[in-house]
């Protein structure tokens, strides 16, 4: 009975602040889009009995469903935000196990420094930081001021506004979810492993290719499943820093809802979304369930 | 059929395989090897003793090509191996925490150094099938290794690093992970599978009794230093000064002064007590200061004075420790100085002739001892 409580808290939590959030959006995207507060139709009147429940159910349909198959400009959100969020956690990942090694090869007394510098950018809020990209990377921005001081430049780039101002804010945001779970399993390898690797014939670094990334591959799909599900509704990132060029589903998502107020297909848009971002979250909880087997 | 004896120590136009020479190994300012020469002749079981922090692992890293040293020279057959890095030398070592590669099953740990030789396929699998066979892993061969016991990790570990036929093989306190009873099974197979490769083993042990059981030849270490290197039994019997015959084994110390030179040497320790009469190889000078070390097992405890004794002091029994196949005897003499004396117990405990608080003599031949100078 006990056990059973204790079971059932989490689940109850799961479900008031994940499934009934989720049904109302459901229930939105099946809804009409109508004037009037909330900006949709039908409404539930319980009070009315049996038959207005019928006749609400009866309102529903998938035709904001349909409509998003219909306009182009849906599935080429999304084929785009998968391509960008997939591009950029190879980004990430580049840029980010370098430095989870580094940490990792770091004397013991380094190490906490490092990981404080790693967090610390949390500490500041996360809009700040993307606005501070847009005075780093805008044409008379401290980025071409330097490389045009420096010489190596004669007209400013033009890098803000574009797919690439994109990358550097994703990449710049999220490295902290990637090398926070690589630096986790590189710091657990023994270290006699990669000296038994030598001396059975490894080179130095066919032993990092054969020894270290293998078993730093948990933190490697942890870090690029913690990147990869966020970027792809990301909508910040993109509205601040790619201008009107980047589509990225979450900036369809948001112009839906507060531009167009057009909640019911801004839902249908969001259940599409999750839908798609199913599957990475059921790998992710696997490499999870997988690594936590191995390490008992 | 005659043994022909394998010494080949003392045998000097033998080639010695490996030889340490002048080697000095410094961190910062501490000296892990202070100024060694050592030399390990082909299909040696050589083990290296020590106390923890005396320098056996650092020097058997250097062999490894883990460490380098900071002056003098190694060889393995003539050739300085100094400056070759660890995967280039024909010396494989078996990790003290077995270092299993977790992600790979049994057979791919095997073939590992084997894969990275460039060997055809079929002979890999041949080879690896031979060291399954050898360390009695085949059927375990598709396990990874979280999926099998202590013991045949130690046994994987051993087949991984002898698959590459290494002219040296390294063992880190190999069986320092086991039990007991597993541990002594063990000894004997690692006896076995050196004998039957022909390779030469040297391993690193702080367990005396590890190395005296598997070993042909046994260094002590201590501080950097090597104390002595000898056989098992030389090293038991003759050992070269106290801190071996103290380290190897139990052993009763008396220091003395001597009291006549020459072959057999009479030594005064305490007042009122007999001179011990000792033959030395060593000769001491009258006055000199003299260790006369003596082994438990060979002093006999008797209820009378032994007639034919040349040595024999008084004493009460102090204390007995049992251990079942053995008793030691701590017995008091009169000056308060306490002498083991170990005796097999080929009777019952409770027809045991000795107890507690009992008036008994010791005795031993002027030949049982050994007179050490410190």
């Amino acid at each position: 009975m006990r056990r059973l409580t204790l079971i059932l808290v989490p689940y109850i939590w799961l479900l008031a602040l994940f499934l009934v959030p989720f049904l109302i959006v459901l229930k939105i995207s099946l809804s009409d889009t109508a004037l009037a507060i909330p900006p949709y139709a039908p409404t539930l009147d319980i009070s009315a009995g049996w038959s207005a429940i019928t006749e609400y159910l009866g309102a529903l349909d998938f035709e904001n469903f349909t409509f998003l198959t219909e306009d182009d400009l849906y599935w080429k959100a999304y084929l785009s935000s998968l391509k960008i969020a997939f591009i950029s956690t190879v980004l990430t990942l580049i840029v980010g196990y370098p430095i989870a090694y580094a940490m990792a090869a770091a004397p013991n007394e380094w190490r906490p420094t490092l990981l404080m510098l790693v967090i610390l950018p949390f500490w500041t809020s996360f809009l700040i930081r993307v606005y501070s990209w847009m005075g780093i990377l805008s044409q008379a921005g401290y980025l071409n001021q330097l490389l045009m001081s420096l010489g190596l430049i004669d007209e400013p780039l033009i890098i803000l506004n574009t797919p690439i101002a994109v990358y550097i804010g994703i990449v710049y945001t999220y490295l902290p979810f990637m090398i926070l779970p690589i630096y986790s399993t590189l710091e657990k390898l023994d270290g006699s492993l990669l000296e038994a690797a030598e001396d059975l014939g490894c080179s130095r670094i066919s032993a990092f290719w054969r020894i270290t990334v293998p078993l730093s591959k948990s933190g490697i799909i942890a870090g690029s499943f913690l990147v990869f599900i966020p970027t792809l509704g990301e909508f910040v990132i993109p509205s601040l820093l790619g201008g009107s060029r980047t589509l990225m589903i979450g900036k369809v998502l948001w112009e839906e809802f507060f531009n167009n107020r057009d909640w019911p297909v801004a839902s249908a848009v969001a259940i599409i979304l999750l839908l798609i971002l199913v599957i990475p979250i059921i790998l992710f909880q696997r490499n999870e369930q997988k690594q936590r087997e191995a390490g008992q | 059929m005659a043994q022909t004896v394998f010494d080949p120590w003392n045998d000097p136009s033998a080639e010695p395989l490996i030889q340490f020479k002048n080697v000095t190994k410094r961190f910062g300012d501490f000296v892990a090897i202070d100024n060694l020469t050592i030399d390990i002749y082909a299909q040696e079981f050589f083990a290296l003793l020590g106390p923890s922090g005396c320098g056996k692992t650092t020097l058997m890293r250097m062999l490894a090509g883990f460490e380098t040293p900071t002056e003098g020279e190694i060889t393995l057959q003539g050739q300085n191996i100094v400056p070759v890095p660890p995967n280039k030398r024909a010396v494989n070592m078996m990790f003290q925490s077995y270092a299993l590669f977790p992600h790979l099953s049994i057979w791919e740990n095997i073939a590992f150094g084997l894969r990275r030789e460039k060997m055809p396929k079929d002979a890999i699998k041949e080879r690896v099938e031979d060291m399954l066979r050898l360390t009695r892993l085949t059927q375990f061969a598709h396990r990874k290794p979280h999926q099998i016991s202590g013991g045949q990790r130690q046994r994987v570990a051993l087949a991984r690093s002898l698959a590459k036929a290494p002219k040296l093989l390294l063992l880190d306190e190999p069986l320092g992970a086991l039990d007991k009873k597993l541990r002594q099974d063990t000894q004997f197979e690692l006896m076995d599978i050196q004998e039957k490769t022909g390779t030469t083993f040297v391993i690193v042990t702080h367990d005396q009794e590890e190395a005296m059981t598997v070993a042909s030849r046994v260094a002590v270490m201590d501080n950097g230093k090597i104390k002595q290197v000898a056989t098992p039994d030389a090293i038991y019997e003759q050992p070269n000064s106290v801190y071996v015959a103290d380290f190897i084994g139990d052993v009763n110390i008396i220091e003395g002064k001597a009291t006549s030179e020459g072959e057999k040497v009479s030594i005064s320790w305490a007042e009122g007590q007999p001179e011990i009469k000792g033959t030395s190889s060593i000769g001491f000078s009258k006055g000199q200061t003299c260790h006369f070390a003596i082994r438990p097992e060979k002093v006999s405890i008797s209820a009378e004075r032994p007639d034919d004794a040349a040595n024999a002091v008084q004493g009460k029994i102090h204390d007995i420790a049992y251990l079942g196949n053995i008793s030691t005897y701590y017995v008091r003499l009169s000056n308060g100085k306490i002498i083991k004396s170990q005796t097999a117990n080929t009777r019952r405990l409770s027809r045991r002739s000795f107890t507690w608080e009992d008036d008994v003599w010791l005795s031993w031949t002027d030949t049982a001892g050994i007179l050490l100078e410190g």
